[in-house]
């Protein structure tokens, strides 16, 4: 069982910005949901609620950040990357302010149903010239996230997890920009996670390696720039293909970097993009969407299958002996 | 959960009337008759068997958006049982699971909308658009029989359409307005439809006060005004309550009144929980060349004094430990046994 921790951001926000007085946090009526609420607490005059208007809000963000303060836009994903699209693309996107957008529930993390799932945020920034993306795959990524961001001269959009938050790697290696993490050799498949799909992919693959398996697998937490060396590394060379594994639309997201990387430098072979297949999702509990959309353990055994062109014989009872369970009853009915 | 005290009202409801008289009873257009004599104390029992039911259901999630109940109990059960002209459900009781999303290759997709009965030029079209007040929607249609007493046993289980936040697909709902401020610009657009195919029936829209915060809002408004659309009408639940609490600290709107006036739309303020005050705004409302828009101004621990002890943060209750679930659990038997004595 791996250790979960309790609303890493609401704390790590409150130290971190302790010595930056020019890191104000702006929010849209949304603050304890985005673990924003002891930063508003602790430095009341450094926390700007701008009510539920996130178009006019990225407007007031972009104008602090032209005058040299670093604005941390706290929302909901959704709210950071669909309404307001515009102001961010030209209040923000084209200046190339260092404004930080903060988007919580990524893809099929909250039960709240079309209008909350972000399932295509990560394409929707990828999109703007000038903008980072960056996205937490746990809780040492939850915190140390904040350090990659700020240190990028341009606007950054955070794909942030809140809550109860697994710890996949260990507290003193923290995210770096443009660094995917190796997690795993092997010459038969690379697996290729973001996001909260690491967790499940590590399922999948103990699973894959019983069977004798090669699995090389990365998790990747820089999404835009894509240029990681050690991804080009790890694409070429597989004996049965590539799988891309993400909370989010197959389109735009990293299984569409994965792909423009390979075919770019004519490296890899066959490639199976795991996520939404170009449809919208449902409100449900996570476990359950993620089952129905292929994006648990046992879809990226079927992905595997499928490349290996033979049956492995695993099962959900092999897969459940590598649960690492931090799905919670109280997720079910979040507060939204 | 008591019995439901639904049969007094039942007969006085719509959902009595034959689809084939409905609209010839809106034919006749009075509003505040539609329901043939629907009063404020039947307005009460149902709004007060609405609040016990989402109490319930609250308690069985530790969980959930009960503030909303206790501020908008009388406005919509207002709205279902003295202005709206409705036709008798088409929908099934028993909710339909999830059918899958919308889109050319699906044509089980369907929407809540036939639980407000049949599409009728004379009838009037109703689109809810702060969608987390979900279950109050839902548990009033069940007080009015459009959905079964046993409707909510799929209320936010996986494949349900009962969704903790409502989508189209869900019981009521007639479009997709989870991402709040959009829905009233999409019933403008409805409305005009109305309009261009010279249809009688109204269209009413049901919102929360935070919605006003959303700049979309007040270009529907003033888009409204522009084309002297006068067939639609806002009721608005104004319980000055947001997510992070009172929304006078959070973003104020107000003046409400006289912004709404100022964009055009004719402007009543009234007490949300009082029945008659809500309907008369309605009467013989449609005929005319500017929206309505009603301002309920409201109360969001009416009905459940134990929750003011939350405030200002009210929005979503989790109980904090088993004493206080314990507290509301015997407020809701003892309004239990109120509702059977
Ligand atoms: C565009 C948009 N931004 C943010 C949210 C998240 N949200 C859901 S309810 C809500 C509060 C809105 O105020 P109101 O509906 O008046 O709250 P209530 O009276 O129910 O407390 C917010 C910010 C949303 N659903 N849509």
């Amino acid at each position: 069982m791996i250790e979960t921790v309790t609303r890493p951001h609401r704390a790590h926000l409150v130290r971190w910005a302790a010595q930056r007085p020019e890191v104000l946090v702006l929010s849209a009526d949304l603050t304890a949901s985005c673990e924003a609420d002891l930063f508003r607490d602790t430095y009341p005059g450094r926390f700007f609620s701008l009510g539920m208007a996130e178009q006019n809000m990225m407007g007031f963000a972009a104008g602090l950040a032209r005058e040299g303060f670093f604005p941390y836009v706290h929302t909901f994903a959704v709210f950071i990357t669909r309404r307001p699209f515009d102001q961010v693309a030209m209040a923000i996107g084209y200046p190339s302010l260092p404004v930080r957008l903060v988007g919580f529930l990524p893809g099929l993390t909250t039960p709240g149903g079309v209008t909350h799932q972000a399932i295509d945020d990560v394409g929707l920034m990828r999109l703007i010239p000038n903008m980072t993306v960056l996205e937490a795959g746990d809780a040492t990524e939850v915190t140390s996230v904040l350090d990659v961001a700020q240190a990028v001269d341009g606007p950054v959009y955070i794909r942030q997890l809140r809550g109860e938050v697994p710890r996949l790697f260990p507290a003193d290696a923290p995210m770096r920009l443009g660094r995917a993490r190796v997690l795993a050799g092997g010459d038969d498949l690379c697996v290729v996670s973001s996001g909260i799909c690491t967790e499940e992919a590590l399922r999948a693959t103990a699973a894959l390696r019983a069977k004798g398996l090669g699995v090389r697998h990365l998790h990747v937490s820089t999404l835009k720039p894509f240029d990681d060396p050690a991804v080009l590394d790890a694409l070429a060379g597989v004996r049965l293909g590539v799988i891309t594994m993400e909370n989010h639309s197959v389109i735009g997201g990293l299984g569409d970097a994965v792909a423009a990387l390979m075919t770019k430098h004519g490296v890899g072979g066959r490639l199976r993009r795991l996520g939404l297949q170009d449809t919208y999702a449902h409100g449900a509990g996570k476990a359950y969407l993620l089952r129905e959309y292929g994006l648990d353990a046992a879809a990226l055994v079927r992905a595997a299958e499928t490349l290996a062109g033979a049956r492995l014989d695993i099962d959900d009872s092999d897969l459940a002996a590598v649960r690492m369970g931090t799905l919670t009853a109280a997720e079910k009915t979040e507060d939204l | 959960m008591a019995s439901l005290p639904t049969a007094a009202v039942k007969h006085t409801s719509p959902e009595t009337m034959p689809p084939a008289t409905a609209p010839a009873t809106a034919q006749a257009g009075h509003a505040a008759t539609r329901t043939a004599g629907a009063t404020a104390a039947d307005v009460r029992r149902v709004a007060d068997a609405v609040r016990r039911r989402v109490l319930d259901y609250t308690l069985q999630n530790n969980g959930g958006y009960l503030s909303q109940a206790c501020s908008s109990a009388e406005l919509l059960a207002t709205l279902y049982l003295r202005v709206l002209r409705l036709g008798p459900s088409t929908a099934p009781l028993v909710p339909r699971p999830f059918a899958g999303v919308p889109g050319a290759g699906n044509p089980e997709a369907f929407t809540g909308a036939d639980y407000n009965g049949p599409r009728d030029p004379a009838l009037d079209r109703f689109i809810f658009s702060p969608v987390h007040y979900a279950l109050v929607l839902y548990s009033l249609l069940i007080e009015l029989g459009r959905l079964g007493p046993d409707g909510l046993e799929a209320f936010n289980q996986d494949g349900s359409t009962v969704e903790l936040i409502g989508a189209e697909h869900s019981p009521g709902h007639e479009v997709t307005a989870g991402s709040l401020g959009q829905a009233l610009s999409q019933a403008g657009g409805i409305a005009l439809a109305r309009r261009l195919k010279g249809e009688r029936g109204r269209v009413w829209v049901f919102m929360s006060d935070g919605e006003l915060q959303e700049g979309q809002t007040w270009e529907a408004f003033a888009a409204l005004a522009h084309h002297r659309i006068g067939n639609l009408g806002v009721y608005i639940d104004a319980n000055a309550q947001q997510c992070d609490g009172a929304m006078a600290d959070t973003m104020t709107i107000e003046p409400l009144a006289g912004r709404l006036r100022a964009f055009g739309a004719e402007v009543h303020e009234v007490d949300g929980h009082d029945s008659d005050a809500l309907a008369a705004p309605a009467a013989d409302f449609g005929g005319g060349d500017r929206p309505l828009a009603v301002i309920a101004r409201t109360d969001p621990c009416r009905g459940v004094e134990l929750m003011r002890a939350r405030a200002p943060r009210l929005h979503y209750l989790r109980f904090k430990s088993d004493a206080e679930l314990q507290a509301y659990a015997a407020l809701l038997a003892t309004l239990d046994a109120e509702a059977r004595a």
